[in-house]
């Protein structure tokens, strides 16, 4: 068998290099963020947003943002022939979900870079809330990648597979983004950032995180098979 | 696995494959029905039929890529689909796609690959170089895939297959898109050799003479030596 660390470099590596080259997925999540943030500042009429109406906002958007690129994760391996590639090689087909929620970690934490600011300069007062979010920012950005990446392994095969990212995923996320939210509101409120309930909603995500993570590495496997 | 430690060593005296019975339905259609035979580890067997015979679909089976509904098929000294976990990386598969990521070059594709048939550094560069003179395509390996011809792409492709010097080449449709050069070309690299070959074709009268044995699929399943 090939080393699980050595296998799991390649794949990661293969889609890094390939967004990078074809940027397919990133700019169209990023832009989508952006036109979002821009549709809620002048649909709620407001220039600035505090507490769980912001939190809302942000979460909701990098929500729907992530499923464009959750949808398009298994593509190449779907129509180039990268599932019989990777399925005669001599390696653990969980390093396939590793590499993949890995890959996709790499694409939400890139569109935050770029969303998350804009975000700020659309509808916060002051930066302070920033620095604590990034945590927040992991722990959902994990869960929700390790998430994303079964559904879309799921879906793949399906002709419907953008239709069916959303319908299953969304209703799964739920207590992600409840979490989250619960976490960003008190980063947000009005008068600076507060940190009620803070480490609860924190271990939530912790906890989501740890579950789906289990369970994607236990299935992975027979939702290769034939 | 190493390109020159495999890690199952089969026993080379010991048949490359032995089938009884086997079977595979789709839903209620029976696609390949009492398929028995036996293929010596240096032997190549031809399979002719007309199109939806079960060519493919025991090239597959072979490969470990799909699971048999009925009947026995040990392949290399593996019970499928039990044992499969053992043949990967001792098979070379050429399929009707060339599982190849057209966004990468055909370097690029060999690359990816050899490092997931664990085949590292100097090593894999010269075999990969080693393939690409072979196949005639040093001088647009570092081209992207999409940009290349359909032959160009099959010539890719074989150098994929034969990379990790499998002991089982399962060829489906070897000639398709190539042309004459090709096809000689690609004889040097999935010619008779240290390995079994299976060979799917409509072209008896090219394969016929290095077949070994010929297995008939279509109204009644027919094995024949040659």
């Amino acid at each position: 068998m090939t080393p699980s660390r050595v296998a799991f470099a390649a794949i990661l590596g293969k889609d890094l290099r390939s967004e990078l080259r074809t940027l397919q997925s990133l700019p169209a999540m990023a832009l989508f963020a952006i036109t979002t943030f821009v549709i809620f500042r002048f649909g709620l009429d407001r220039t600035h947003l505090s507490g769980s109406l912001a939190a809302g906002v942000l979460w909701a958007t990098l929500l729907f943002a992530a499923v464009l690129g959750i949808n398009r994760l298994f593509v190449a391996e779907r129509e180039e022939g990268g599932f019989d590639a990777i399925r005669l090689a001599p390696i653990d087909r969980s390093v396939l979900f590793t590499a993949k929620v890995t890959a996709l970690l790499v694409y939400l934490l890139a569109l935050e870079l770029i969303a998350v600011p804009v975000f700020a300069l659309f509808f916060l007062d002051s930066p302070a809330a920033l620095g604590p979010l990034v945590s927040v920012l992991l722990l959902a950005d994990f869960g929700l990648a390790a998430t994303g990446t079964l559904i879309s392994s799921m879906a793949v095969n399906s002709r419907a597979r953008d239709l069916l990212v959303p319908l299953v995923l969304l209703p799964l996320v739920v207590p992600l983004m409840i979490a989250a939210t619960g976490a960003t509101e008190p980063l947000m409120a009005v008068g600076g950032p507060g940190y009620h309930r803070f480490g609860t909603w924190l271990m939530v995500l912790g906890l989501y995180d740890l579950i789906f993570a289990l369970v994607g590495y236990a299935v992975f496997d027979f939702l290769l098979e034939d | 696995m190493g390109n020159n430690q495999p890690p199952e060593e089969h026993d080379r005296g010991a048949p490359a494959l032995r089938l009884a019975g086997l079977r595979r339905d789709y839903g209620e259609r029976t696609a390949l029905d009492g398929v028995g035979l036996e293929l010596g580890a240096r032997e190549s067997l031809v399979v002719l039929g007309p199109n939806g015979a079960g060519k493919t679909t025991l090239l597959r089976i072979l490969a470990t890529l799909l699971r048999p509904s009925g009947g026995e098929a040990i392949v290399l000294g593996c019970s499928l689909p039990r044992e499969a976990w053992k043949l990967r990386g001792r098979i070379g598969y050429l399929g009707h796609e060339p599982l190849l990521y057209r966004d990468l070059s055909g370097r690029e594709n060999l690359r990816f690959q050899a490092r997931l048939h664990g085949i590292k550094g100097e090593a894999a560069e010269a075999r990969i170089d080693e393939l690409l003179l072979a196949a005639g395509m040093q001088r647009r390996a570092d081209e992207r895939v999409a940009e290349l011809s359909a032959g160009m792409r099959q010539r890719l492709a074989i150098c994929r297959c034969v990379l990790h010097t499998p002991q089982l080449l399962l060829l489906d449709e070897p000639d398709s898109n190539l042309d004459a050069e090709g096809r000689e070309l690609a004889h040097g690299l999935i010619g008779p050799g240290d390995h079994a070959r299976v060979i799917v074709t409509h072209d008896p009268e090219r394969y016929l003479p290095e077949a070994d044995q010929v297995l008939e699929l279509g109204v009644h399943e027919r094995a024949a030596v040659a």
